[in-house]
């Protein structure tokens, strides 16, 4: 059974393990309990219907998806899933599951399980079981990264073909597909305990994942204990504590006084302290976000790309992230963060220059057109709360107002309520010229930026309403071509169109600093901002 | 606070006109000078009202203005001290005694408005109770009752909750959470009035109820009125630095003090000058108000005394 | 009597109607669309639409309130948005925890208020009578959110006499039988985690206490000293009893009715009141939990846990109005 089951994620995770093990000269040891501190508790443990990054750190080390992200980027590796293939079409999606996994409570995992934990979140429950038909849960909370991924739209059926194969039927070509199959919401329950405990299951989760839970005390901590049996191996860490604790200087002072051994989101001003401390390491990690500004593109006034190349060369980026992301983000050339596949990096940023900027405005006839416009001055509207893309709406939107003065343009200042900036947004109001805002990446997938964000011919979620053919275009063909390579092409090409055209300025990519204590070996930020607990190890 | 035979002689003034009512309030002034407390509360005060009015005079810097090559200087007399930042800079390196300065300002500010709003409607509530009594009484105190039936702070906390968090709102919280305090007070002495004889006589003599309020009765609840407002004073000022410390009340980069707490406390392993002064300073002004009216209490109006 | 208890708790019923309106009515205070901040960048219009159907924001406000009513008189207070979960057994969870830290800090600020107190009035205009009306003075003008930071850098940074935050350090195991951890370890005998409870207790417990403190040493001096002038005692002193008889027997006795009618007062107020105290120390109970539920935009949570500590913070005050009554049968309905 071992052997079986000993396939190629394993090696991949064992090979990785073992490099590691070199670099660092020492080879895990087993045992000991690792605290980890946070700002806050758990919403709930139920991966299907949380939202946010408390429960989903949980959720991470308890449960498993068909197929995992690698151990440091987005790409997709084997889970739960040894192997999958995919019809010439594109439209049918088959795994092939790993063989002799049990979850925590003894229910073994197969086709009927994978069914069951999707199944229960789908629309129609077009599905068919093999061997056991399970009932599907009454009365469930809505499944919010289900409904957001669009996985009613996008999927028709999921159909357990025998014990260790399911079949999944698409309505429509769609690549990212299997990137969604690596989310939190995917992962694998155990039908026994979500139909044994009801809506208690967000208490009480039980997976197949390197850890088990142990116990939750509200606000305070949640508890994980090894899973010998753990397919990818036993983690070397006895037990795994998540403490909430949600002042940031507390929880740094836990910190330097030995309580905890990692520090989720400290301030930036300790990380110096961080720096100095002969006990504490540091680990990095970009954010998968972007932090943006965009302009209207309902406007006549922003249809010149000229002019929207200039407000790109007059924005001093670098200053905005040294002194108001306080070092804690990276200047962002592309809208797509650094750490995804289909990154192009060939791509030379535009650079602070408010002369190149002025002629640009001046050669575009801006303010002879502004004034066409009836106005005087734009607006630049900036959001009033913190963003994990932005530490400081306000305080970014005053360096682009200087900025801009720079360049011989008036910009007012225009903030509302968080719910009222969302809402007038949406609707590009007449007296919004730009606009900041931001995005957190869901599953790893450039469309889920590229197409999300900028697509506006496709959806009129679309934020900035940017409506251009040539780039609606590639990011269709991206989502339904069916080869990696092709995928990343179109993806670059979109890269250069976005370059090329501004339809948005790329600020920042957040960076992610957190301190641990030396004594913690091989633990390593995701891209996706999970949380994994399977390698880490105490010297 | 000690029951000195002198004191217990201020009993407010009874059956007269407001005339002769000046004359017992100069002379409780008179005795609070003789009290130490009292008056190291007014010096106090005094110093906080000196510097909020005169801010951009006193203090050395801009209070907003960052220096980003003097961040987190010790205070001056520290060895890596600087004299032009006395009490040292905060993370943005800017001035920390400018920003206390101004600090004063805001607080004060905070006082008057939130008072204000507690004093106005409460007065008016109070008074419309009160002179009316019965079911128009029983309506306002209910309402008093509701609002009294949540610990101050958590109410303030859920209305700026609500509200969206902002200094504006924070000084409207806290004056709603206090409006009962001068409703049941300035009701208990109205009634009390009421039933005196100037007051019926003016009312025999056609006397209309606006007039019999505002003229006739409030002057004569004016002193317990005046203590109350002063130690309002107090717990308004901390009322608001808890809401902006956190994050609910004034933003920054508003130099208040409980904004400057909550910035501070991220800093708290390595500048403990950024947590202590606006600490102390949120202490002193609080303290200021709580003996001052500590002081008016034992001088104005004995029957108050706890 | 009894017409009078009757009388106050049927009093406690419009009260509670107009705490429960109030409550409701809070939600019409945000500005701009609830459903569209709790989304957030995310939000499409179609799951805005089905927020503010589960929220029933769709409904006209009667209905909304009607709803609000229906459920609160079933005991049910309704889901919080952030978890889904009962927001009756999300308060159980955590209040234990903040009954734990306002009792202990309850219990500081009597012993040590009413000590105060008691020497002040005995010794009227000594030095220490002085000292401890400035003291007590300082006491209710503190901020209590700066003294817990400088009491834990003082204790726990630089000293490292006791912990940071939380309620019990991780290695200790404990089982929980009332959720008040000082009195499940003396319950289960467990003194290791009783020794490490009450460590974890202390810090936040003193911050919280200040200024009940300072209210109870000013209650019990001046009750002590109005006391101490009546008739009897002097008769009692001229009966030739000892002055600490006539002091600790007689006089705190009949002084104790006031102040016990403060201490009761004073908890109600600790235990809504110790939001300030439970963030500093990250303490688990509800002050923390409303807030996160505040810091959240969990509007649900925020009203139900407002609704619920209001409720508490009267009853407490009735059953005080009512002992108050019971010791000093002189007060009268009316």
């Amino acid at each position: 059974m071992w052997k079986k089951s000993f396939t190629f994620a394993t090696a991949a995770v064992v090979i990785l393990f073992l490099l590691g093990g070199l670099c660092l000269a020492a080879s895990p040891k087993t045992g000991g309990t690792l605290v980890f501190g946070r700002g806050g508790d758990s919403a709930g443990l139920d991966p299907a219907f949380e939202t946010d990054g408390n429960s989903f750190m949980i959720c991470d080390n308890v449960f498993d998806q068909l197929v995992l992200y690698a151990d440091e980027s987005t790409e997709i590796v084997p889970g739960l899933a040894t192997d999958w293939e995919v019809s010439p079409d594109g439209l049918a999606y088959t795994f092939h599951l790993r063989k002799g996994v049990t979850f925590h409570d003894g229910t073994e995992f197969n086709a009927d399980a994978v069914v069951f934990s999707l199944g229960r979140m789908m629309k129609n429950k077009n599905v068919k079981f093999f061997k056991k038909e399970w009932d599907f849960p009454e009365d469930q909370p809505s499944a919010e990264y289900w409904l957001s991924m669009e996985m009613d739209d996008m999927l028709g059926s999921i159909e357990a073909v025998d014990n260790h194969t399911v079949v999944f039927k698409l309505n429509r070509v769609e690549a990212p597909f299997i990137a969604n199959m690596g989310m939190d919401f995917a992962a694998m329950v155990s039908p026994t305990a979500v139909l044994k405990h009801g809506k208690n299951f967000r208490a009480n989760p039980v997976g197949t994942g390197p850890f088990k839970f142990v116990e939750w005390i509200k606000d305070d901590r949640i508890t994980l204990e090894a899973n010998p049996d753990y397919w990818g191996g036993r983690p070397p860490l006895d037990r795994v504590m998540f403490r909430s604790i949600p002042d940031n200087s507390v929880r740094f002072l836990e910190l330097k006084t030995g309580n905890i051994d990692i520090c989720q989101f400290p301030n930036p001003e300790d990380i110096e302290l961080a720096e100095n401390d002969p006990n504490l390491n540091l680990v990095r990690q970009a954010g998968m976000n972007i932090g943006y500004l965009s302009f209207n593109h309902t406007k006549e006034l922003w249809q010149d790309k000229r002019i929207r190349q200039a407000f790109a060369h007059a924005i001093n980026r670098e200053s905005i992230v040294d002194n108001i992301y306080y070092g804690l983000g990276t200047v962002a050339k592309n809208t797509i963060p650094p750490n995804m596949w289909g990154y192009n990096d060939d791509i030379e940023p535009y650079a602070y220059d408010p002369d190149k900027a002025k002629a640009l405005l001046k050669e575009a006839r801006f303010h002879e057109k502004l004034k066409a416009a009836g106005q005087e001055k734009i607006t630049l509207w900036s959001m009033p709360v913190a963003r994990p893309y932005n530490p400081n709406g306000m305080k970014v939107g005053e360096a682009m107002q200087a900025n801009l003065k720079d360049v011989g343009v008036d910009a007012e200042l225009v903030t509302f309520e968080w719910g009222t900036y969302l809402k007038k947004q949406r609707t590009q109001p007449e007296e919004m010229d730009l606009f900041q805002l931001g995005w957190t990446g869901d599953n790893g997938d450039p469309d889920n930026f590229l197409a999300v964000l900028l697509d506006g011919m496709a959806d009129p979620n679309v934020r900035t309403q940017w409506k251009n053919e040539e780039y609606h275009d590639i990011i269709l063909k991206a989502k339904q071509a069916l080869e990696k390579e092709e995928r990343i092409r179109l993806y670059r090409k979109a890269q250069e169109l976005i370059h090329e055209e501004v339809p948005l300025v790329n600020i920042a990519h957040s960076l992610v600093v957190w301190p641990m204590k030396q004594r913690v070996m091989n633990f390593k930020l995701h891209p996706t901002a999970s949380i994994r607990m399977h390698n880490v190890w105490l010297k | 606070m000690a029951a000195t035979p002198e004191l217990t002689a201020g009993a407010p003034p009874a059956g007269n006109g407001q005339e002769k009512s000046i004359s017992p309030l100069v002379e409780a002034l008179l005795r609070l000078r003789k009290n130490r407390i009292a008056v190291a509360g007014l010096i106090i005060i005094c110093t906080f009202l000196i510097m909020a009015l005169f801010a951009p005079l006193i203090a050395p810097h801009d209070p907003l203005e960052q220096s980003l090559y003097d961040k987190l200087k010790p205070p001056f007399w520290d060895a890596e001290g600087d004299w032009r930042y006395p009490l040292g800079t905060d993370d943005f390196g800017r001035d920390l005694l400018s920003r206390i300065i101004y600090g004063a300002r805001i607080s004060m500010i905070v006082g008057v408005v939130a008072v204000a709003i507690a004093l106005f409607f409460g007065t008016l509530a109070g008074a419309v109770a009160g002179f009316y009594g019965g079911r128009i009484d029983n309506l306002i105190m209910r309402l008093m009752d509701i609002l009294l039936a949540f610990p101050p702070i958590l109410l303030a906390i859920v209305i700026v909750a609500f509200m969206g968090p902002s200094l504006r709102n924070a000084m409207v919280a806290i004056g709603v959470v206090n409006i009962p305090r001068y409703a049941r007070l300035v009701r208990g002495s109205v009634m009390e009035e009421y039933s005196k004889d100037y007051v019926q006589g003016a009312r025999a003599l056609g006397a209309r109820d606006a007039r019999l309020i505002f003229i006739h009765i409030l002057p004569n609840c004016l002193a317990p009125l005046i203590v109350q407002t002063t130690l309002g004073f107090a717990s308004a000022i901390l009322e608001a630095a808890a809401l902006s410390f956190l994050g609910l009340g004034a933003q920054p980069p508003t130099p208040e003090w409980g904004a400057m707490l909550a910035n501070g406390r991220a800093l708290i392993l390595r500048a403990w000058w950024a947590v202590t002064f606006p600490g102390i300073m949120i202490l002193l002004a609080v303290l200021g108000f709580n003996l001052l009216g500590d002081g008016l209490r034992d001088a104005l109006d004995p029957r108050l005394r706890e | 009597m009894k017409k009078f208890v009757l009388h106050r708790v049927l009093s406690l019923i419009p009260t509670l109607l107009g705490i429960s309106l109030l409550v409701f009515l809070m939600i019409q205070l945000i500005p701009g669309d609830p459903a569209e901040m709790m989304l957030g960048e995310r939000a499409s219009e179609s799951a805005l639409a089905e927020l503010r159907e589960r929220l029933g924001l769709d409904q006209p406000i009667y209905v909304q309130y009607g709803r609000f009513m229906g459920r609160l008189l079933q005991g049910d207070l309704g889901r919080a948005l952030r978890t889904n979960e009962k927001i009756t057994t999300e308060i159980f969870e955590r209040f234990p925890a903040t009954v734990e830290l306002s009792l202990a800090a309850i219990l500081i600020a009597t012993a040590l208020g009413m000590f105060a107190g008691i020497i002040s009035a005995t010794r009227q205009y000594s030095i220490f009578d002085y000292v401890s009306m400035v003291v007590s003075l300082i006491g209710v003008s503190m901020p209590i959110f700066w003294l817990g930071l400088v009491l834990m850098i003082i204790f726990s940074v630089n000293l490292g006499l006791v912990p940071l935050s939380g309620r019990l350090s991780y290695n200790i195991e404990l089982e929980v039988v009332t959720n008040l951890y000082v009195l499940d370890s003396i319950i289960t005998h467990n003194w290791a985690a009783f020794k490490d409870a009450v460590w974890h207790l202390i810090l936040p417990a003193f911050t919280l206490s200040t200024i009940p403190m300072a209210t109870i040493s000013r209650i019990t001096r001046s009750s002590m000293l109005e006391v101490l002038r009546q008739d009897y005692i002097r008769t009692a002193r001229a009966k030739g009893l000892s002055l600490w008889v006539v002091h600790y027997k007689h006089a705190l006795k009949n002084a104790m009715i006031p102040i016990i009618t403060v201490v009761g007062l004073q908890f109600g107020i600790l235990l809504g009141g110790a939001i300030l105290t439970e963030t500093i120390f990250a303490w688990p109970g509800i002050g923390l939990w409303i807030l996160n539920g505040v810091y959240a935009r969990d509007f649900n949570a925020v009203q139900g846990g407002t609704m619920f500590i209001a409720t508490v913070f009267v009853t407490i005050n009735l059953v005080v109005d009512i002992l108050y009554a019971w010791v000093n049968p002189r007060i009268k309905v009316n």
